[in-house]
């Protein structure tokens, strides 16, 4: 069978499923709380696990990860080369959460160029070191438009670029995950390490604002 | 295929709103969909790509209006209906039928970090060289799969540069519908701004996008 008729039937034995999905609660919390138990009473789920993952995202994955390799990036220029030529093995380096399996490229905000990153077709994020993304990143404004209008989406966030900087937007897949290594901001000269991690938002590493000192 | 999710370059979809001080999940079911996605037990072997498929075939007008975390749950069952895992009355009652099977496999807690650390990797080493190289003009094919693809639509039939090589990996045209890993070469291609949207855009701009070695050509 060829790889095209292959995915014809496999999109007629996945539209034969949607009955099912529809006679499902619509109250999400309900049909959660259903499926939970029964993959519970089927040994399929272990519901200390699902703690265990949601209290991993809320309390030890985050942007705070990514925000130190960032500051690193600023106070040590060897470090940062090595993050821009092979980001997955800098970013390693910092033994925060291995790779997770992904690919990691970093590139550097300046005066003349802006990086922004955008997943149109789902909502690849680098997890490692930004944990899970905001909603607006995998919200249906920001996916379309990311490419289309880097301009008008970054007004929305308050960020108004001059006409002569040059936008690189990357519309990530699975494979490869980037993170935005903003400016660092004047006057930080006198800052620790650690102070200035603490600067560093969620949204300047994905390139829709610029760190304030 | 050709659906909604395929969004690069639309209009009409609103302004985008964030949140300040956003949490990692809204309301605890957001929590608990989420964790279980990751955390239950698959069919063997199943392709993190179809996962993204499997997203894919929601309806438009649901994939449009569910929360992510809704699209997640939608996923799930998806997975376990088709591996036969769970059957629909299953699922319907929220508990086990009286024939079913309790398997003793599930994930441990004590799991979760490790699971997180040692995601699959998509790299394979590929026999053959790449097929383009470094800075070469390449034209991303006019294609219509009506199955998987991370081509976007937006992207086809244009013509942009090679900028980076990423080795070989798993081509997610195949592998979402379980027809092996596949692998390719993946590159890094960039595209003008103007070359994707016409002379309205400006032309200091670009688009980045990794693409697999099937879906270009050279110009």
């Amino acid at each position: 069978m060829s790889q095209h008729d292959h995915a014809h039937e496999d999109s007629a034995a996945i539209a034969h499923h949607h009955d099912i999905h529809s006679e499902l609660p619509s109250d999400p919390a309900l049909r959660v709380k259903a499926l939970e138990s029964l993959l519970t009473e089927k040994g399929l789920v272990d519901p200390a696990t699902v703690d265990a993952w949601v209290e991993t995202y809320e309390s030890r994955i985050g942007p705070r990860n990514g925000a130190k390799v960032v500051a690193k990036a600023w106070v040590d220029p060897d470090y940062k080369r090595r993050l821009l030529s092979d980001a997955t093995k800098a970013i390693g380096e910092l033994d925060m959460l291995g790779n997770q399996g992904q690919h990691m490229v970093a590139l550097e905000n300046t005066p003349e160029i802006h990086n922004l990153v955008v997943c149109t077709l789902c909502s690849c994020y680098p997890l490692p070191v930004l944990g899970l993304p905001p909603v607006w990143y995998k919200s249906a404004p920001y996916r379309s438009r990311a490419v289309l209008d880097p301009r008008g989406v970054l007004k929305e966030f308050g960020l108004e670029l001059q006409e002569h900087v040059k936008i690189r937007v990357w519309d990530s897949t699975a494979e490869v995950r980037y993170l935005v290594v903003p400016e660092r901001p004047a006057g930080t000269e006198k800052l620790s390490e650690e102070q200035l991690a603490a600067l560093v938002t969620r949204d300047s590493m994905i390139g829709v604002a610029k760190v304030k000192a | 295929m050709n659906s909604i999710h395929d969004m690069g370059g639309m209009h009409g979809l609103g302004a985008v709103r964030a949140e300040p001080n956003e949490p990692p999940f809204h309301e605890k079911w957001e929590g608990r969909a989420g964790g279980i996605v990751e955390v239950m037990t698959f069919p063997e072997n199943f392709p993190g790509d179809r996962f993204r498929y499997l997203r894919e075939t929601l309806r438009p007008d649901l994939y449009l209006t569910q929360s992510y975390y809704e699209q997640w749950l939608y996923v799930a069952e998806q997975i376990l209906l088709e591996a036969g895992m769970i059957s629909a009355e299953e699922l319907r009652d929220g508990r086990a039928g009286p024939s079913a099977a309790k398997r003793n496999d599930a994930m441990r807690a004590d799991a979760v970090w490790g699971f997180l650390h040692d995601r699959a990797h998509t790299g394979r080493k590929l026999a053959e060289g790449p097929r383009f190289a470094i800075g070469q003009r390449v034209r991303a094919r006019n294609m219509q799969p009506d199955g998987h693809t991370r081509l976007p639509r937006y992207a086809r039939g244009k013509t942009g540069i090679v900028t980076r090589h990423h080795g070989g990996h798993v081509l997610p045209d195949a592998h979402a519908h379980w027809q092996g890993p596949a692998p390719q070469h993946l590159y890094t291609v960039r595209f003008t701004a103007r070359e994707l949207w016409g002379e309205a855009a400006n032309p200091r701009d670009r688009v980045n996008l990794d693409l697999w070695e099937s879906y270009l050509e050279p110009a």
